[in-house]
């Protein structure tokens, strides 16, 4: 099938994330800023599901032919982390960073990213991860898409082009629902599209020569009075682990298999 | 200020053309609440849903009708639930976190300015009056508690499985009013045209006492014959993590977590999962967890009442063996 209009034109959202790997031990919340704590020595990631996202872009671009650009709202972000997308095989990065761009609910990200994908030009389709590994949150993809006014679908497994429009498959808790979508649309992808590719090291070179276009709230006419987030977070704490487990041993590895068993008989479990 | 008078709105779902368990869950927390609840149903045919409702504690159903509604389209439930907000405003919105709802709820947060707070565990009210929202954040690490504004209504999200659903009642008595939105068919945009089941054979992962679930521990697929035997001598069912469904070894309808299924089981075992915080999301309901890991330290054991320490290959066999023995006594 010939596509609609190549070059697609290609946003994708990501955000800079914690690194949600972090072993559980290095978790630490502020209670004063009610802030979490990035673990000393473990750098933030390009948010897992949005790396998904850059693949299904990419993988676009492989086939049909696409100008992918990747944006970013945010503050303090690490450079090496951010270039991630472009070493992927992305063309281009685009990060609107300010430093009231921070402790954002999901309205506030999306209002500020509708301006830059507005600033950014004409496209066709537009990009974001399922949800962040942060706050799970799963709504900037929505909110963005009714600011926008973009027909939305989300938790993608799949997505093709299709005459004028798209055909995605929705990942559901049993199956999929297959939707259609005309042109220009919003989609949020989820980790059933598969593994996102690893760079190349010729990608990683390109990325090196390539430098952000960095946008700030003025530049973009940011209304900073609709940052102000919606709730107000009253408390952030690590939620206590009080079980105790019982660990069940015997003369081998498989005797402690059947006096497990006879344990859970004896508890009436099973 | 807070009208206590105002109503809870619960965003009603049918399954098979029933009253949706989640449903029933949402009323029951309209309940808790206080003030009068409402479910709304949108569609065609809700009669008998609108008398289950009543039943499960709702003192009023709307029943949203619209040749546009028929096919049940995302865009087309968006614009009449705004629509019955907008005519009724209600104090606060209850949606459940279903594949239909996780997406309703923020675009109708979107179309009315108001907050929303996502995938919530907790919802009360403090002495003020004012709504508070407790949920998980960074995958289960955290929990956050969320105060919305006076802003109306204020939406929340559930998740799954938290609030009992009450005895269904069907001496009570309640309203049913008929609310027609004005809906333009070219508000549909995105459009569901087919829906593909991949469903297991057997206990209904959600629904099953015993679940055994298994991870990146195993190694590949083959080790999910063993589990499904034993799930079988238990009438249990299987599950996995995300990292053994991302493998390819078992279907992604198979797995729990956060971004997977949760499931309530009285016994959840595990076998080779470490109990990422995101999986432990999924199953922090289950009532006893028995964990088999070669890790002393890994997370799960800090979750688990039984743990065997070891490798699966030589635990497991002896293992179901003995459960097989045991089931037959
Ligand atoms: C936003 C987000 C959402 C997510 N959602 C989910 C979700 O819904 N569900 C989910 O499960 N995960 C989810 N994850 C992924 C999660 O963080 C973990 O990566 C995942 O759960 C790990 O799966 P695992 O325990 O099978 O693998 P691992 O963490 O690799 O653990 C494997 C375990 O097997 C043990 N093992 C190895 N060999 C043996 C052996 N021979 N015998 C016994 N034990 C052995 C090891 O000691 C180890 O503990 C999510 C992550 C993010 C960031």
């Amino acid at each position: 099938m010939t596509s609609p209009r190549a070059p697609v034109r290609i946003l994708v959202c990501v955000k800079q994330v914690i690194d949600p790997e972090t072993p559980l031990s290095a978790f630490k919340v502020d209670p004063a800023t009610k802030r979490v704590l990035a673990a000393p020595g473990v750098p933030p990631v390009v948010n897992g599901f949005d790396e998904n996202a850059v693949e299904a872009a990419l993988r676009l671009k492989d086939t049909v032919g696409a100008e992918v650009t990747v944006l970013s709202v945010g503050q303090g972000f690490i450079m090496d982390v951010m270039k991630k997308p472009l070493s992927m095989g992305a063309d281009r990065l685009v990060l609107a960073q300010d430093p009231s761009f921070q402790d954002l609910d999901p309205f506030a990200t999306a209002y500020i990213l509708s301006l830059a994908v507005r600033k950014s030009g004409a496209f066709d389709l537009v990009l974001c991860g399922r949800q962040a590994s942060d706050w799970d949150n799963a709504q900037v993809p929505l909110v963005l898409a009714e600011l926008l006014g973009l027909p939305c679908v989300t938790v993608a497994q799949k997505l093709e082009l299709a005459g004028k429009g798209l055909v995605v498959q929705r990942a559901l808790p049993d199956g999929y629902e297959v939707v259609e979508a005309p042109l220009p649309a919003l989609v949020s992808v989820s980790n059933e599209l598969g593994e996102p590719r690893y760079p190349t090291l010729r990608g990683i070179m390109a990325a090196g020569k390539k430098t952000p276009v960095t946008w700030t709230a003025a530049d973009l006419g940011v209304d900073l009075a609709r940052l102000a987030p919606k709730l107000r977070v009253l408390d952030l704490f690590a939620p206590p682990r009080e079980k105790q487990c019982e660990f069940v041993a015997g003369e081998n590895e498989a005797d402690a298999g059947r006096l497990l068993a006879l344990k859970l008989r004896e508890d009436k479990l099973i | 200020m807070t009208d206590m008078n105002a109503e809870t709105v619960v965003l009603g779902d049918l399954a098979d053309g029933r009253l949706s368990g989640a449903t029933a869950e949402l009323i029951a927390l309209g309940r808790k609440l206080g003030g009068p609840v409402a479910v709304a149903f949108a569609g065609v045919g809700l009669e008998s849903a609108a008398s289950e409702a009543l039943a499960a504690g709702a003192d009023k159903a709307y029943l949203l009708n619209s040749p546009v509604l028929a096919e049940l389209q995302t865009d087309a439930l968006v614009a009449a639930f705004e629509q019955l907000c907008k005519h009724s405003s209600p104090a606060v919105v209850l949606v459940a976190k279903t594949p239909m709802g996780r997406d309703v709820g923020p675009r109708l947060a979107t179309r009315l300015g108001v907050g929303l707070a996502q995938d919530c565990v907790d919802l009360r009210r403090d002495s003020s009056g004012t709504l508070i929202a407790t949920r998980p954040v960074y995958g289960g690490n955290a929990l956050a508690a969320l105060a919305f504004s006076d802003a109306r209504p204020s939406i929340v999200v559930v998740r799954g499985k938290v609030y009992p659903p009450l005895a269904p009642d069907p001496a009570r008595k309640g309203e049913i009013v008929r609310f027609e939105p004005k809906l333009d068919p070219s508000a549909v945009k995105a459009r569901t045209v087919q829906f593909v089941r991949r469903e297991a054979a057997g206990v209904r992962l959600e629904d099953a006492a015993v679940v055994v679930s298994g991870g990146r521990g195993l190694g590949g697929p083959e080790p999910f014959g063993m589990l499904k035997e034993l799930a079988g001598l238990l009438d249990g069912a299987v599950g996995a993590s995300r990292a053994a469904c991302d493998a390819g070894w078992i279907d992604h309808s198979y797995q729990v977590g956060l971004t997977g299924k949760t499931i309530t089981p009285n016994v959840y075992i595990t076998v080779g999962i470490s109990g990422a915080s995101q999986h432990m999301a999924g199953c922090s309901g289950a009532k006893n967890i028995v964990a088999i890991n070669k890790d002393a330290n890994a997370n799960i054991f800090k979750e688990a009442r039984y743990g065997v320490v070891g490798d699966w290959k030589k635990v497991l066999p002896s293992f179901i063996e003995a459960v097989r023995e045991l089931v037959k006594s």
